[in-house]
């Protein structure tokens, strides 16, 4: 890599060891002015130690690094941000019930004599936010913006601190496509006044439409360093994984002719979603795609019995009654949801009770559980998605991806009729998500009705036989697996 | 041997465990009167009363909620119990249970105002907690009842094999079952599951709101068992029975080790918190300190019990 001059940031040999392991270990990396790098690696690999020595949340065990020729050796984050250089985190940190305006402005509030000065906050707000293409008012709540609209402040908050290093960690996580899309304009332009970024993410998709530079980590060490667009993403999932990846969807069979679920006018009073119809069969894998906010996860934690619907929905020819989660479990409907700490997890708890909650029935006597009927429940569940280790271990431990099996698997003791996964492998690493897929595809071999809810469209099309896309809570078409392209998907969704 | 029982009976609960080992040793050598017989049956005696709230207390904490009621339904529940017995001419079984059947009530007001209602349960057990103390007050327009049948002012003065109380053996009984409940019961389990993740045990299938009210139902009819073991030991029933200690018994399980976030709690924990503040007040009234100095140190107790707590689980 030609170093043009010595503006930007330079890592040298950075290493950062922690008793028992090393969490990085001497990485070399530029970013130039006006660039956008890519970290890719799974979890575990060093992109966070990488970007918190950067963004001077840890300090490194041994390295230097220069910052447009000066030594640069952050020792906190407020060294860092006054140094220029800001990381945004994944999960946003804004104060939902202040304005946009005081966001931005948050603990540099302009005041005039003692008092805060509320117009030029607006309109020092409203300069950044200009920059970034964001058209809301200022004195708007952050609590009642779209996720995109909340990122854009974060990155905001960034700039008001004149910022030129910002180190965006996986921001796509929760953005749909046209979301997505106004992220990257808004990166293109400040990168076109000279802000350069360091992009963390494992959307291969993304990173070959924004990144000039893709840096592969893996197990804490520099693998490879590719200029955008020279690299297949086979190539890149490879080089992330350390061994050759030969399939990332599985086979699954023709589905039966038995009709597990039918869908008849569904529609709920908020119009999140709107007269859909659709039938899945027994061992078929529907999917359901569309962006954000097209209603996707209300439809389907609707039809679970999680939300309020109106319309009808019949489980192996029985009208499910409405509202109610209870019945939907009885009648065997499974939704696994999109927010695995909020909604599918007791994350304070251990493998085994999260594994029996759902059955308790099954591990208890006379209404007594019994905690070797849990263990040994839990050890045939653990085993039966092809998970190792000790079932006694909070659930906290696990990764991202084993936690989504538990979260699956705890189900399957029931002999369920339809899964719903909403968003199954959302935070989870390519490596890791070929074992989910296996797991879905199995609960289709063995008969089970499965939907599937992803935002991810290389997923919904590699896993299901059909396709309904969603826009604006509407059916807009349901595409066969042999006629749905990405481009087809696309313009429904954002009919 | 000891560790190891006490890691299985107090896990979670080590810190304030290793405290009230502490305290015991300290107190010992300052006080000749306080490892004695006589001492440590005062001592127990003395946390009879916030040792049953306490239990109800843990549930509730457990689930994620808070009841600052019990005080005040300990209260109603006492007076009731005295009005029936007699100015009513109940006897005097029948105004136990009937004390015991309106703290249930006033807990499933309180259950009803929080899982229907949607009212925080601070502010729905802030209202009980008001209520039910204006209510205690108008009975007898503010009078005390004085005066029980001797039967009922044995339950917590007469020794069987010079130790155990009935009242005494009545909270060993209810900790029993409680610890057994919530650790092997569905409905135990479901306790967690709520305050771990409201939204995944609704999704499992829990009845959330039934078993929420089902906690504060226990917890009141915990505070009127409580007022009739206080009429026992007061001979006597007093409209401002109780009046703080709801505060006492959310020590108690907070220093047990109970998160107030929810999801977090044992039976074990929180009877080591509720030993710690008897041991605690007892020992400072053995050893001469004045009652504000007392409330000086129990509430620097608390913050230092919980901060200890907070330091162990970060570096976990």
């Amino acid at each position: 890599m030609p170093i043009a001059d010595t503006r930007g940031l330079r890592v040298r040999g950075a290493t950062k060891e922690y008793p028992g392991t090393i969490a990085v270990q001497d990485i070399d990396l530029d970013i130039n002015p006006g660039e956008v790098v890519a970290l890719l690696g799974e979890n575990g690999a060093g992109k966070s130690t990488l970007s918190s020595i950067i963004a001077g949340v840890t300090q490194p065990t041994t390295g230097t690094m220069t910052w447009n020729g000066e030594p640069y050796a952050p020792t906190s984050p407020g060294d860092a941000i006054a140094s220029g250089i800001g990381l945004i985190h994944q999960e946003m940190r804004l104060l939902p019930d202040l304005t946009v305006a005081e966001n931005v402005m948050v603990g540099r509030w302009p005041m005039r004599s003692g008092f805060l000065d509320a117009r030029t906050m607006r309109e020092k707000a409203k300069d950044q936010l200009k920059r970034l293409g964001f058209n809301g008012a200022m004195d708007s709540k952050v609590r009642d913006l779209s996720v995109a609209g909340q990122q854009q402040v974060e990155i905001a908050k960034a700039l008001m601190l004149d910022a030129s290093l910002l180190i965006l960690d996986e921001p796509t996580a929760a953005l749909g496509q046209a979301e997505t899309d106004a992220l990257f304009d808004c990166v293109r332009a400040l990168k076109a006044e000279g802000v350069s970024f360091i992009y963390v993410s494992h959307r291969l998709a993304e990173i070959a439409l924004i990144a000039d530079r893709i840096v592969v980590l893996r197990d804490g060490k520099k693998i490879t360093e590719h200029a955008s667009g020279e690299v297949s993403p086979n190539q890149l999932v490879e080089e992330m994984v350390g061994r050759p990846v030969d399939r990332l969807f599985p086979d699954v069979p023709p589905p039966t002719d038995e009709i597990v679920l039918e869908v008849k006018d569904l529609h709920d009073k908020a119009g999140d979603f709107m007269d859909v119809s659709f039938t899945v069969r027994a061992g078929e894998i529907f999917g359901i795609a569309g962006i954000v906010g097209a209603g996707r996860t209300e439809l389907v934690r609707a039809i679970a019995g999680a939300e309020h619907r109106l319309g009808t929905v019949v489980i192996d020819g029985k009208n499910l009654k409405p509202d109610n989660p209870m019945a939907a479990i009885k009648a065997g409907v499974v939704l696994i949801p999109e927010d695995r700490k909020q909604q599918g997890l007791v994350v304070s708890d251990t493998i085994e009770n999260n594994i029996a909650l759902p059955n308790l029935g099954k591990v208890s006597t006379s209404g007594w559980i019994s905690p070797a009927k849990v263990r040994s429940f839990a050890a045939t569940v653990a085993k039966g998605i092809g998970m190792k280790g000790n079932v006694a271990l909070p659930v906290s431990s696990l990764s991202g991806g084993n936690q989504q099996k538990i979260v699956i698997g705890k189900w399957l003791q029931r002999d369920p009729r339809l899964v719903i996964l909403d968003e199954p492998t959302r935070g989870i690493d390519v490596g890791a998500r070929a074992s989910i897929y296996e797991v879905v595809a199995e609960l289709a071999r063995n008969g089970n009705a499965v939907v599937v809810v992803s935002s991810d469209l290389e997923e919904v099309l590699g896993l299901a036989h059909r396709v309904m896309v969603l826009a604006r809570g509407r059916n807009q078409g349901i595409l066969d697996a042999s006629e749905a392209t990405p481009s087809k998907v696309m313009s429904l969704a954002t009919l | 041997m000891f560790s190891q029982l006490s890691a299985r009976l107090f896990s979670g609960s080590g810190g304030a465990l290793l405290g009230l080992i502490a305290l015991f040793i300290i107190l010992s050598f300052a006080s000749p009167f306080f490892l004695t017989t006589r001492n440590i049956i005062n001592i127990l005696d003395q946390v009879t009363v916030l040792g049953i709230l306490s239990v109800g207390a843990t549930a509730v904490i457990i689930t994620g909620g808070i009841d600052l009621s019990v005080g005040s339904i300990l209260g109603l529940s006492t007076m009731v119990l005295g009005w029936l017995s007699h100015q009513g001419g109940w006897p005097m079984w029948t105004a136990m249970l009937a004390a015991i059947a309106v703290g249930a009530v006033a807990g499933s007001i309180n259950g009803l105002g929080i899982t229907y209602a949607n009212l925080p349960p601070f502010i729905a057990t802030l209202a009980m907690m008001s209520i039910g103390r204006g209510m205690a007050n108008l009975i007898t327009d503010g009078q005390q009842i004085v005066g029980y049948p001797e039967w009922f002012f044995n339950f917590s003065s007469e020794r069987y094999l010079g130790f155990f109380s009935v009242t005494l053996l009545v909270v060993l009984a209810l900790y029993l079952v409680a610890w057994a409940w919530l650790k092997y019961r569905a409905s135990g389990r479901s306790i967690y599951a709520i305050g771990g993740g409201t939204e995944v045990a609704r999704l499992a299938g829990i009845h959330v709101k039934k078993v929420t009210i089902w906690v504060y139902v226990a917890a009141g009819a915990l505070a009127g068992l409580g007022g009739i073991v206080l009429a026992s030991r007061l001979d006597s029933s007093q409209p401002s029975a109780g009046t703080g200690y709801e505060l006492d018994v959310i020590a108690a399980v907070v220093i047990g080790g109970a998160s107030l976030s929810g999801g977090v709690g044992r039976i074990g924990g929180t009877v080591i918190g509720v030993l710690i503040i008897g041991v605690l007040r007892n020992g400072l009234n053995l050893l001469g300190v004045s009652p504000f100095i007392q409330q000086i140190v129990i509430g620097l107790v608390i913050a230092v019990a919980v901060m200890a707590d907070v330091l162990r689980r970060k570096r976990a």
